[in-house]
This record gives C-alpha cells, structure tokens and sequence, in this order.
C-alpha cells in the first residue's frame, strides 16, 4: 500500500510500536505536525503531549513527556523521553512523573522555573485528554 | 596426614560450597536472561540516537556556534574517568578488567603531565582503585539499592557528569565499562563521551529540515546522548556481570566437585590403609601366640 509508512515509537527502556500507519500526528515543539508517508524529511523536538497513530485497525493514542521525532519519505521514528499508551494505566504513571515534575519546579527560580512550569502545563494538558 | 574425621568434615564442607555456587549460578542465569531482554530493548532508541546525532553533529562540527559537549572546552589536560564496575562480588575477573584498563588510563595520562579525576559507579572499583589512586577520585555513584536498572539512573550519572562539566572541572570524559559480548566473553571498554566522537562518515545524505533550528536540536539531544550511552554502558554492564558471575560460579561448581572426588579418594584410601593396619596388627598379634 503506497500510502502507508513505517511507524517506530522508542523510549529509552523499550520500543512501543513498530507498525505500518497511515499517518502519525505529532506534538512537536511548535505546534503539532502530521507526518504521512512521503513527508519531507525533518527532525523535530517533542513537547508534551498526544501522539496518534492512524494504522488500518483505527486510532492509536500514546503520551509522550518530550524527545525528539525524525520523519523521513519512508516513515517515522519517534524517541521518546518517556512515551505510554494513553489507558488508564499510562495515566497512572504520568501522574506521578507530573507530581514529580511540579514539586521540582516548586525548587527551582527564573527561566529554568518558568521553562519546567511549561512542561508541567502541557503534560497536565495531555493526561486530561486522555478519556 | 589428616585424620579420617577431618577429612570427612571437609568433604562435607566443600559440598556445602558447592551447593552455594551451584544456587548463584542458576540465579545468575534467571538475571542474565533478564539483563540481555533489558539491553536488547534499550538498543533502538540508542541506535537512532547515534545516527540522528551523528548526522547532525557532522554537519555542525566545526562551525563556530558549535555546543561545547559536542566541540570541547578547547582544551585536553582535564579527564574525567567514569569507571562503573558492580556493587557485588564472586563474579570471575569482571570488576579487575574494568579497573585494569581505568588504572592503565589514568597512568598514562598522569605521566602524560595531564590531569585525572575519576568518578566510581559501584563499590567494588571503588575499593580496588582507592589503594593507588585516591587522591584523584572526585565522586561515587551508589547503586546498592538498585534493583533493576533504569534510565533514571544513568540520568543521575549524566548530571554529576554534566554538572562537573559546567563547573570547568574537566575537559574530556571517558566511561569505563564491559561490553558483552556472550557468558564466557566480556570486553573492557573505554567510551568518550565528552566531547562527542563523530565518526568521520557520520554525514547523512539525507537533507534534513529541523524544527525548530540544528543547533537548538543539537543542544537538546547531546545531553541526551550522553546519557543514553550512559545508560547502555550500565545495561551492557549489568549483562555482563551476571554472565561473568555465571561462569564463574560454574567453574566454582566444577572445580568443587572435583576436589570433593579427590579428598573422597584419599578418604577411601586412608580408610582402607587404617583397616589393612589394623588387619596386619590382628594377624600378627595371632602369630606371635
């Protein structure tokens, strides 16, 4: 099928999906982007956030806590900080990491505070999202 | 000569030993299979991490705005040794290997008129590279309570690292570990991390557009670079230790069981030589009436 890629989404410890999809969206650090096959080759910084993957067996959602995301004509490879499927269990976590994440900003003062606040803000964001 | 009694209480001990050796071999094996998953899991994320900075650090290299962790301070005369050994024991030669490459560095770099700081990442380095070369240790990495190894640990080593880094307090880092390669082999291996090694046929063809610019991608990955390969050196290490633990125990086991055959020999036969004495006394005691 010409209109399918290749989709790897990697996180440190393991790989979560290795799959042909139609498309991916991705919350890139500006905005978010949807990569299809074909797509002129970029790499990107990740912000917190969703990432769908549209397969021939429907919508799958993941949470990613930033990395970075490397599409090229033939598929997209994303590396994750930390990446888990947007279920009930995946929500569990981010809550902690997000806990995490606001005591420390709670530590820190300036630019670096402001910066760690943002990702906090984007994270709640996504775990909201997730039904 | 050792008594009967002596002998048998050793035969009872050595098999004691045995049974130890034999336990941790198996718990090493069960360990190792889980430690291999781990570092098989942790390589697609390492790999694509390596082409994208390679790629990326070919392009940048040597241009003028380039990020000190991938140009260096510009200097040479302060190396940092991260040297990562386990926290246990009873493993074969796995800990001396790692400490006998370090120490090997660290001395041709003293006699080199440079200067050397060296960070422990687990007790026993520590302990056999406290003897000669104390003076330079600058920090240790407990992971004694580290049950499973996560990228939140090699996270904790990259930012002593990093933080000793902003504080000038070294120029070039280099990570000391043993690479597995299968049970019986485990390779010592020196890594530079800092500044990054670019292979010189590192350039992508591929064009790429960034977002949102090279140099502001470069900045965010090289951090997480260096300690993604932080994290497979410990991950490599892990796997390496529980197959060098392996075969050491199996040989631990083997050579138990074969010292238990000859001081059941020598029992034998001093139980026979006692017997026959004993016969000899009999029967001459019976002639001489």
């Amino acid at each position: 099928m010409a209109d399918m890629m290749q989709f790897d989404l990697v996180s440190p410890e393991r790989k979560l999906a290795s799959v042909q999809v139609r498309a991916v969206q991705i919350p890139a650090a500006d905005g978010d982007m949807t990569a299809m096959a074909d797509h002129a080759a970029t790499i990107t910084t990740l912000r917190p956030g969703i990432l769908i993957s549209e397969g021939p067996d429907g919508e799958t959602r993941y949470v990613v806590t930033g990395g970075f995301a490397e599409i090229s004509p033939q598929g997209t490879s994303v590396l994750a900080e930390r990446a888990y499927p947007a279920n009930a269990e995946g929500r569990a976590a981010l809550e902690v990491i997000l806990a995490e994440m606001r005591a420390k900003a709670a530590t820190l003062s300036g630019p670096e505070k402001d910066s760690l606040d943002k990702t906090a803000n984007d994270l709640a964001r996504a775990i909201e999202s997730i039904a | 000569m050792p008594s009967l009694k002596d002998l048998k209480n050793r035969i009872g001990s050595v098999k004691s030993t045995r049974k130890i050796t034999k336990a941790m071999q198996m718990v090493a094996a069960a360990k190792l299979r889980r430690a291999q998953e781990a570092a098989e899991a942790a390589r697609p994320y390492a790999d694509k991490m390596a082409d994208v900075v390679n790629g990326l650090a070919a392009s940048v290299a040597g241009s003028e705005g380039a990020p000190r962790l991938l140009a260096g301070t510009g200097s040479e005369n302060t190396h940092l040794l991260v040297v990562m050994t386990s926290e246990r024991g009873l493993c074969g030669g796995f800990n001396s290997s790692i400490v006998k490459i370090a120490r090997y560095r660290a001395e041709t770099l003293l006699k080199e008129g440079k200067s050397v700081k060296i960070l422990t990442v687990g007790k026993k380095g520590r302990e056999q590279l406290k003897r000669d070369l104390s003076a330079h240790m600058v920090g240790h990495v407990d992971m004694s309570d580290v049950k499973r190894v996560g990228y939140e640990n090699a996270a904790e080593i990259s930012k002593k690292v990093f933080e000793m880094f902003d504080a000038g307090e070294f120029d070039v880092a280099t990570i000391f570990y043993n690479r597995f390669e299968s049970v019986i082999s485990q390779i010592p291996t020196p890594r530079q991390i800092i500044p990054a090694v670019v292979p010189e046929d590192a350039a992508t063809d591929a064009l790429y557009d960034y977002e949102p610019s090279e140099e502001a991608i470069l900045e965010d990955l090289l951090p997480r670079s260096v300690t993604t390969q932080i994290f497979t050196a410990l991950l490599e290490n892990g796997a390496s230790e529980q197959g060098a633990r392996m075969s050491a125990m199996d040989n631990a086991t083997r050579n138990a069981g074969d010292m238990i055959d000859r001081l059941t020999i020598q029992y034998n036969r001093s139980r026979q030589a006692a017997i026959t004495k004993e016969l000899i006394e009999i029967i001459s005691g019976a002639e001489a009436l």
